[in-house]
């Protein structure tokens, strides 16, 4: 049915930097845009998007059993309530004996293409097995990183693989933004990350509590009407990423007090 | 430079924290992108001969002039050999010095 399918890569190397959130959000708000979308959970050993999307108990098969022919692609889909446009397939269960090579994603990933116009591929951690085998799924790739050393490293050592390989293009996205640290300069800078990774920018998403929340509720933001900045953040991703003309979301424009002011001043660069 | 680095160096205070991070990361990430310990020292010189061996059947260079060396841009090594041109071996023609030659360019990856 979708012949343009966009088969989309969300990576970071390093853990707990917020790919399954992006994933789960994105993948709610594209659905909701009228995209017809999957989202893959590549990390069969450690599986979370079902939890983010509160689709933990109505999982059966996986794609292994797909591959296997234990049932069909339909059968082993999830398709969420709320959201009809949206699917997440697992790829395998935390039990699984035999580890899945790169074709058998691969097949996956050209079994959705068939019916969905997006499949995003919420890849493990590490830049082992499991990204690679992620990787060979998918045609273009979202980096997510964290404004902080480690995660940048790690961002980093991820992008010189995917350098390596077709995937094209290759954008940024940077989470958990917290604009006050970043006026005050104790916080590495949006053109700083962006500038030591040289990525073009999808978004920058920033740092809410309202993500911990949804996550309790198993309900991604993005589905639920409330006004939280992360949700802002993450529309405007997605819009982005459909190929809309919408600015960045600017930190430097999210505090509006006279203190933020100032600070914005002590930003400005003088030589 | 910012102006907050300006007031935090005239008062002596220590410089934000940013900067630090900023300053740390490229350091690391400059290791970690191109593993040039083995590269540098032998492998470099090593290369530096087999390149000047085979221009010079061709060419004859200013040996004391030549110049080889790594280097990092973005995200992207490149290995530059500078090789100033005295004349060619029939020695008819004399070549303006200074030819740059970009012998290789290539990601160097682990």
């Amino acid at each position: 049915m979708a012949e343009n399918t966009r088969t989309i890569l969300i990576c970071s190397g390093k853990g707990g930097v917020g790919k399954t959130t992006l994933t789960a959000n994105l993948g709610i708000a594209l659905a909701n845009s009228g995209a017809t979308t999957a989202v893959l959970d590549a990390d069969f050993g450690l599986r979370n998007l079902d939890l983010l999307l509160g689709l933990e108990n109505r999982i059966i098969y996986t794609a292994q059993d797909v591959l296997d022919k234990n049932c069909r692609l339909d059968q082993a889909l999830v398709r969420h309530k709320k959201e009809p446009n949206l699917a997440l397939l697992p790829a395998g269960d935390p039990r699984m004996l035999d580890w899945m090579k790169p074709e058998d994603m691969k097949k996956i990933s050209e079994l959705l293409s068939e019916k969905f116009d997006f499949v995003l591929v919420d890849c493990p951690a590490g830049v082992e097995d499991g990204f690679k085998n992620a990787l060979a799924a998918c045609k273009e790739a979202i980096v997510v990183t964290n404004p902080e050393l480690s995660a940048v490293r790690d961002a980093d050592r991820v992008i010189g693989i995917l350098n390596t390989s077709d995937i094209e293009p290759i954008q940024l996205v940077i989470n958990r933004v917290r604009p006050n640290m970043m006026a005050n300069q104790e916080m590495l800078s949006i053109e700083d990350v962006q500038g030591i990774l040289s990525l073009p920018l999808l978004g920058i998403v920033l740092e809410d509590e309202q993500v911990i929340i949804s996550t309790n509720r198993g309900e991604p933001l993005t589905l639920t009407d409330s006004s939280s900045p992360a949700k802002k953040c993450y529309l405007n991703v997605s819009q982005r990423l459909t190929g809309k003309d919408v600015p960045i979301i600017d930190p430097k424009n999210e505090g509006k007090s006279i203190k933020d002011r100032f600070m914005r001043l002590m930003q400005t660069k003088i030589f | 430079m910012t102006l907050r680095d300006l007031i935090n160096k005239l008062l002596g205070r220590e410089q934000a924290s940013a900067n630090t991070a900023r300053e740390r990361l490229q350091l690391v990430l400059a290791h970690d992108r191109v593993d040039m310990s083995s590269l540098t020292t032998d492998l470099l010189d090593k290369m530096r001969k087999e390149i000047l061996d085979v221009v010079a059947k061709y060419v004859e260079i200013d040996f004391e002039e030549v110049a080889v060396s790594l280097e990092t841009e973005d995200r992207m090594t490149a290995l530059v050999a500078n090789l100033p041109i005295k004349r060619t071996l029939s020695g008819e023609i004399k070549f303006k010095k200074n030819d740059k030659i970009n012998k290789a360019d290539k990601d160097i990856k682990k």
